[in-house]
């Protein structure tokens, strides 16, 4: 649409075009289940997408130092913790958009198939290729297929975790779906 | 292996193109009809030809495939009839049923890519997994939509007796395999091993076959199957799936065929089945059910010539296994036929129909004709060279001979019955209102009915195939197969079997009488029985194994823990290697913290204290691999640690603040504590005696770190070993991840689901399928 040169000669809508398309904090009358705390909030959203950056990095460093898929699905997830942590549920649900199964399997389905596809090539199960770029600006760049497999398994901590999250998390919550307040107030005496 | 993937890609058309899916389907076993006939020359040879592919070289897996005369018949057989059914079904399934044509498409092209797969196999494991796979295959294909009860339980049946035969199989395969100390099938054939094991095996294999060909007493899976869906029906329960139990005779027999642990079974299986099967035939009304108990009957005939193991009777048989999956798919395909026009297979509502479908009368009463073994059809070629065979061998042959002269006497009968219940004009009935047969579906049975006409005239096109196979059991007495071999003894048996079967259907009485079996006898009813046992059994021994107290568990584990290494430990003899007081001054503090943490903890009377407290000790020790240099460990360590705390201040949420102080609790807390104070002392001990043993590094050690950064390209050695070196356990590992995270999540969600219906709130309780969880609902603000 902007690229129409009738839509150009419009004015620039100064004030309108960075407001947010989503309120950026959850408000009163969103649902939460717990004294919240202002500070924690902004901080795990301020966090989260550093967060997931590093988890990156420790998934693509683990070849050579440490790190590796589990120990970046591990803060991946860490990080989804944190945005739990702070503002439970609800704050998962707003932020999670794929459901977590399909990640699990996504995960799993990515390991499996790079430990079956050697064998497209006439090469034993789980055999490993290697190749080496030579990238303009970053130098040389050596990738093995075994990073598809480490993708699997840092995907599918996230799924796992997140998963968990979503159930024995949310699903112990005060007012949670698999919480029967009546029966918690009894428990706790 | 192009089925696999093009079943992969079907339920995609079907969405789109509906019907037209199954056509798509078919085109996989036609190709596979084409590229197996363009190498008949091959495989009908001294050497057939070998592929082998590597699966796992390292604890010798991999997959053979052998193409020799045996498999070309199954292939031929397979993947002819399967072309056939799938264009059938094109025009038999219902037009807007997308789901069923999706589901039906791929999984009956999967199952033709498994049944190519185990009549090719030469390794055991490889055609064991095929074998299952068919099971799979047909649960799934019986079973439908799994919405009524009846398709569940019929499928449910077919699953666990097939099972329970396939499990045995598998371990007899290996038993066989371990005696003649290869898995290649053509090389225990070659050089048969004896003993008593191999016995024992002989017999476990034995109860894969007949359980999977439908044999007696493991039968009556076989008519509850016939609930699905009639091309189904046609394909996997007349000319394929039930086959896989011959063909698995087939391939044993010319190595074992003289070992009595093999033949009496198959015979003796075969021919009471032969028998029955024919026999219960007599008294069904439903079209398809007789069909099936008529397949029972040939199945039994099939058997009782493979384990005779004479050239003679593996020729009837190689025979009869064509002309048995030709009359019997396209019987099967008529049946559909009927059921899908006229509304109805039960033969006591049918009348008139063969005065209306003249040509579909005509090829049915063919198939028939081929099953009852009359000339000029493929099925009197066969039979006659099975009366052959049986007659002219010795006292034991002749024996067998008669029974399965009377097997095919009522195989006459109930091939009567079958074309006159179907098409004839009963006097009582009101005949069928007339409806057109459908030209295609006609023509689609047209093709395997006239096969069997036109293969009986020029049998020498098939002969060389069987011949080939024959051959595996002795020489060649220069017989061929032929219509008419002169007035010779089998001949005139034929005739009489023929007039008996005859004058045994014009006498009505006897069939008032006939395939009447008193309930206790019934093999139903023993499965039955055997399957409510089995529950009781399992529901006894999960109720006292599984008591629900997690500190009983946890006790149980930890005393075997000690117990059992604990023993092997005092029976060898202990070293203690020497000690360091500490190896760097860091260890110190660290160590000291941990100590307090695990001190403290026990003094805790707050939960959450405790857990905390438990999280420090679990800190503590990540900070011991910081300092020895352990650094992906380290990093795992306080990673997972942190997750454990969020998970176990989840929940302890639900759990009171405070430990409890009652009796009940301090009663049984000094087992606990000696329980608990010995399984650590003998982890700490099991710790300090490995650590003062190993010498140096281990040999495994040394290689991974010589080989990372040549073999894997990472500097990394233990990212190296767990994504190459033993990528085999990550994958494993991440699979019981998964499983066991879907099993939490489902059981934590079950019960809120189930609370939900409880509540009469229906929308919470079924929106959704499996992904539906909190994370969607909004949490009820608390009252």
């Amino acid at each position: 649409m902007d690229h129409r040169p009738d839509d150009a000669r419009k004015p620039v809508p100064w004030t309108e075009w960075d407001t947010p398309r989503e309120r950026w904090l959850m408000t009163e009358q969103d649902a939460y289940s717990w004294p919240r705390s202002m500070l924690l909030e902004v901080l795990a959203r301020v966090l989260f997408p550093t967060v997931l950056v590093f988890s990156v990095y420790l998934l693509l460093a683990g070849h050579h130092n440490a790190g590796g898929g589990f120990s970046g699905g591990l803060v991946a997830a860490l990080a989804f913790v944190l945005r739990y942590v702070a503002g439970g549920s609800a704050e998962l649900a707003m932020m999670v958009r794929v459901r977590p199964p399909v990640v699990i399997g996504t995960g799993l389905a990515i390991s499996v198939l790079t430990a079956l596809a050697p064998v497209l090539f006439g090469e034993p199960v789980l055999a490993s290729a290697m190749w080496k770029l030579h990238l303009p600006v970053l130098g040389e760049l050596k990738i093995t297929s075994n990073l598809a497999l480490d993708l699997g398994v840092y995907l599918l901590i996230i799924g796992v975790v997140v998963d968990l999250l979503r159930t024995v998390g949310a699903g112990t919550e005060v007012g949670g779906p698999g919480v029967d307040d009546e029966e918690l107030e009894e428990e706790r005496g | 292996m192009a089925h696999f993937a093009l079943a992969a890609v079907l339920p995609l058309v079907a969405r789109r193109y509906g019907r037209a899916a199954f056509v798509v389907g078919a085109l996989a076993p036609a190709a596979t009809l084409v590229y197996t006939l363009a190498r008949v020359g091959e495989a009908v040879g001294d050497a057939p030809p070998l592929e082998t592919v590597a699966w796992a070289p390292a604890i010798g897996l991999e997959f053979t495939a052998r193409f020799d005369e045996l498999a070309l018949l199954l292939i031929l057989l397979v993947s002819g009839i399967g072309a056939v059914v799938l264009c059938y079904y094109a025009r038999y399934a219902k037009v807007d049923d997308h789901r069923t044509t999706a589901r039906d498409s791929a999984l009956l092209v999967t199952f033709a890519g498994a049944m190519l797969g185990l009549v090719l196999a030469d390794d055991v494991i490889s055609l064991y997994l095929f074998w299952e796979l068919t099971t799979v295959c047909s649960f799934l294909l019986v079973g439908g939509d799994g919405v009524a009860k009846r398709l569940r339980t019929s499928a449910t049946q077919a699953l666990l007796v097939t099972t329970l035969g396939g499990l045995a199989m598998l371990l007899g395969l290996i038993l066989l395999g371990t005696a003649a100390g290869t898995m290649r099938i053509s090389e225990i054939l070659a050089d048969p091993p004896s003993g008593g094991v191999v016995t024992a095996a002989l017999l476990l294999i034995l109860l894969g076959a007949l359980t999977k060909s439908a044999q007696v007493p493991f039968h009556p899976w076989l008519p509850s199957a016939m609930v699905a869906p009639t091309p189904v029906s046609a394909y996997l329960h007349a000319a394929a799936m039930v086959k896989a139990g011959v063909y698995l005779v087939a391939r044993f027999s010319p190595a074992f065929a003289d070992h009595p642990a093999w033949w009496i079974p198959v015979v003796g299986c075969g021919l009471w089945t032969m028998l029955l099967g024919g026999f219960r035939a007599l008294r069904q009304y439903d079209l398809k059910t007789l069909l099936a108990y008529g397949t029972i009957s040939q199945l039994g005939f099939l058997m009782v010539m493979l384990g005779s193991g004479t050239w003679m009777s593996a020729l009837a048989a190689g025979t009869l296994i064509l002309a048995h999956g030709l009359f019997k798919s396209a019987l099967f395909l008529t049946v559909g036929i009927i059921d899908k026009r006229a509304g109805t297979r039960d033969i006591r509502e049918l009348s008139g129909l063969g005065r209306q479908w003249r040509v579909l009368t005509t090829l049915a009463t063919l198939a028939a004709m081929s099953m009852a073994g009359l000339p000029p059809l493929l099925g009197f070629v066969g039979k006659e060279v099975a009366l052959e065979a049986l007659f002219g061998g010795g006292t034991i042959d002749v024996l067998v001979g008669i029974g399965v002269a009377v097997g095919s006497v009522l195989t006459v009968v109930y091939s009567l019955r079958f074309v006159r219940g179907a098409f004839g004009t009963k006097p009582d009935t009101a005949p069928a209102a007339p409806v057109a047969c459908g030209r295609i579906m006609t023509g689609l049975v047209a093709v395997p009915s006239l096969a069997g006409l036109a293969l009986a005239f020029v049998p020498g096109v098939i002969e060389p195939i069987e011949a080939g196979y024959a051959d595996l059991y002795g020489s060649d007495p220069g017989y061929h197969l032929a219509l008419w071999h002169g007035i010779t003894p089998a001949l005139l048996i034929s005739a009489g079997i023929v007039v008996t079967g005859v004058l045994v259907h014009r006498y009505a009485g006897v069939q008032r009488l006939g395939g009447h079996v008193p309930e206790p006898l019934r093999a139903q009813t023993w499965y039955g029985r055997s399957v409510d046992g089995l529950e009781f059994l399992a529901r006894g021994v999960t109720g006292r194994i599984q008591v629900g107290s997690l500190p009983v568990y946890l006790g149980v584990i930890l005393t075997t823990l000690v117990v059992v290494p604990g023993a092997g430990l005092l029976a060898g003899g202990v070293e203690f290697g020497e000690l360091r007081l500490f190896d760097n001054w860091l260890q110190v503090p660290i160590t000291l913290l941990v100590l307090v943490a695990a001190a403290t903890s026990l003094l805790a009377r707050r939960r959450l204290t405790a857990v905390l407290l438990a999280g420090v000790v679990g800190y503590g020790i990540g900070a011991w691999f910081v300092v020895d240099g352990g650094a992906d460990l380290a990093l795992a360590q306080f990673l997972v640690e942190t997750l454990t705390l969020v998970v176990f201040v989840f929940v302890i949420r639900r759990f009171p603040p405070r430990f409890a102080e009652d009796k009940a609790y301090v009663h049984g807390r000094w087992v606990k504590a000696a329980i608990a104070g010995v399984a650590g002392t003998f982890v700490a001990v099991l710790a300090v005696l490995y650590s003062g043993y190993t010498e140096g590094m281990p040999e495994a050690s040394r290689q991974y770190i010589e080989r990372a950064e040549d073999e894997t390209g990472a500097t990394n050695v233990v990212n190296a070993i767990i994504v190459d070196f033993r990528a085999f356990d990550t994958i494993g590992e991440i699979t019981v991840l998964a499983v066991a995270a879907t099993g939490a999540a489902s059981l934590i969600l079950a019960r809120s689901r189930k609370r939900g219906r409880t509540d009469d709130r229906p929308d919470t309780a079924d929106t959704g399928g499996a992904a539906d969880g909190s994370a969607t609902e909004t949490p009820e603000v608390r009252s």
